[in-house]
């Protein structure tokens, strides 16, 4: 354990391995082993403590250190990403094939075994890199924020547009609506049912007996006809008038009541 | 005829007034094509030169021009509002940058360069916001989705095109890697970043 990486460094000096009385809560180190991104960030984190050179990295130390690592996150019962396990086998790969004699004249196609993780984790470090970068850069919302100054815009452009042209229009509406209605109350008036009763009682009060159509005039069109009928009729209710007719089709008369039926 | 002084006021009121980035276009809309591209440029220009100083500023971005305030007012506009809105974990950053940098990429490319699996919480979150989207599928089996990185995504950082982003730092010499197998044809990202993504 003694060429282990330093669990932590006290005034500059490596710790190799925790004092017996140290009292570590237990959440920090599933903090510290959460916080990984993945293996590469893992092997990334190992290397560059180590300043191992990334180029040449020592298989053997690093693999051991991995591997410690994904046995305290297996026995702390992390949620171990099966990514951590692939890892751990070509790293091993890796290594067992570094131990195999290398030929005198190596083949075009037998590289470094190391190479493809190197070109990995050089990749997935810039990328790490970039998103420090990415989130340094002043972001809308958090940073800066947008200038959205309060215009009349929202009330202005949904109130409708009135010009001269538009009120003059509805006065004129306004008003030929008002002569309608007036027309209609000077209709209403002569229609009205009590006012053609005192009528019907004026008129019989003159002429005493009038025949039921003499009552009528046609003229004045069927609005005036029919309330001049509900008019008799409700004289005839009320026992202010007669109305007599000796047989079937004999002309019907109308008269104003005798006193004494009151 | 308007002078360059009212003409600069009416472009201050538009923009000042707009919720989102106004582009080049539709400024000169303002004017009944009264003044050309170059014209009003040359207009902005000055106008960003007035705002010096002041606490907004007015930037150039990938969807246009916008006011913003100064960042370096921030730590005066937090104490008024202390919390601090959320910041985005490392997964969703990552993600993002290798959207932004190798755009445009599968989940599984972006996989293969995170060493772990992508979460679908962690696309929706960024397109959710805007800043990514699906520009295409690939030709593979599944059709994975292709995703590239928006305009909004390149508004909301300040940046005019994909070019501005900042430039990706190597740690790292690679000259012994020459020695490396060729990577896996048709899922190696582009060394360099796509040119003109950012119109």
């Amino acid at each position: 354990m003694a060429s282990a990486a330093p669990l932590a460094r006290i005034y500059g000096e490596p710790l190799a391995e925790l004092p017996d009385d140290l009292y570590i809560p237990p959440d920090a180190l599933e903090v510290m082993l959460e916080a990984f991104q993945g293996p590469l960030d893992l092997l990334l984190y190992l290397i560059r403590r180590q300043n191992m050179n990334i180029l040449d990295i020592p298989m053997a130390p690093l693999t051991r250190q991995y591997l410690e690592y994904v046995e305290l996150m297996r026995a702390r019962n992390l949620e171990l990403a099966a990514e951590y396990l692939v890892m751990a086998a070509i790293l091993m790969e890796i290594k067992s094939r570094m131990l195999l004699p290398r030929p005198a004249t190596p083949e075009p196609e037998e590289g470094d075994p190391r190479a493809e993780l190197v070109r990995r984790l050089l990749e997935y470090e810039k990328m790490k890199l970039a998103a420090h970068r990415l989130d340094a850069l002043p972001q809308l919302g958090r940073d800066v924020f947008a200038i959205a100054v309060r215009v009349e815009r929202e009330s202005a452009a949904r109130l409708p547009e009135v010009r001269m042209h538009d009120l003059v229009e509805a006065w004129r509406r306004l008003l030929h609506r008002a002569r309608l209605r007036a027309h209609h109350t000077v209709l209403r008036e002569p229609l009205s049912v009590r006012e053609h009763m005192s009528h019907i009682l004026r008129r019989l009060g003159t002429h005493r007996v009038l025949e039921f159509a003499e009552l009528f005039d046609p003229a004045r069109g069927v609005a005036v006809l029919v309330v001049t009928f509900l008019a008799l009729l409700e004289l005839a209710r009320e026992r202010l008038i007669e109305i007599s007719q000796s047989d079937p089709r004999a002309p019907i008369y109308v008269r104003i009541a005798h006193a004494q039926s009151h | 005829m308007l002078s360059p002084t009212e003409a600069k006021r009416i472009l201050e009121a538009a923009l000042l007034s707009a919720q989102e980035p106004v582009p080049l276009a539709e400024l000169r809309r303002l004017f009944d094509g009264e003044f050309g591209a170059e014209a009003l440029r040359r207009l902005l220009d000055e106008l960003r030169a007035e705002w010096a100083g002041r606490a907004v500023e007015l930037v150039q971005l990938a969807g246009g021009w916008r006011f913003q305030t100064r960042r370096e007012l921030l730590p005066f506009l937090e104490r008024l509002h202390p919390e601090k809105p959320p910041r985005y974990s490392r997964a969703v950053l990552e993600t993002l940058a290798i959207i932004a940098y190798r755009q445009p990429v599968t989940r599984g490319d972006i996989e293969e360069i995170r060493g772990v699996s992508v979460s679908s919480q962690i696309l929706q979150t960024l397109e959710g916001r805007g800043w990514i989207e699906v520009v295409g599928h690939r030709e593979t089996p599944g059709r994975p989705a292709l995703y590239a990185t928006t305009t909004r995504f390149l508004d909301d950082l300040g940046l005019r095109s994909l070019q501005e982003l900042p430039p990706l730092e190597e740690v790292a010499r690679t000259l012994e890697l020459e020695t490396a197998p060729a990577p896996p044809a048709g899922n190696q990202p582009l060394e360099t970043r796509p040119a003109g993504v950012g119109e």
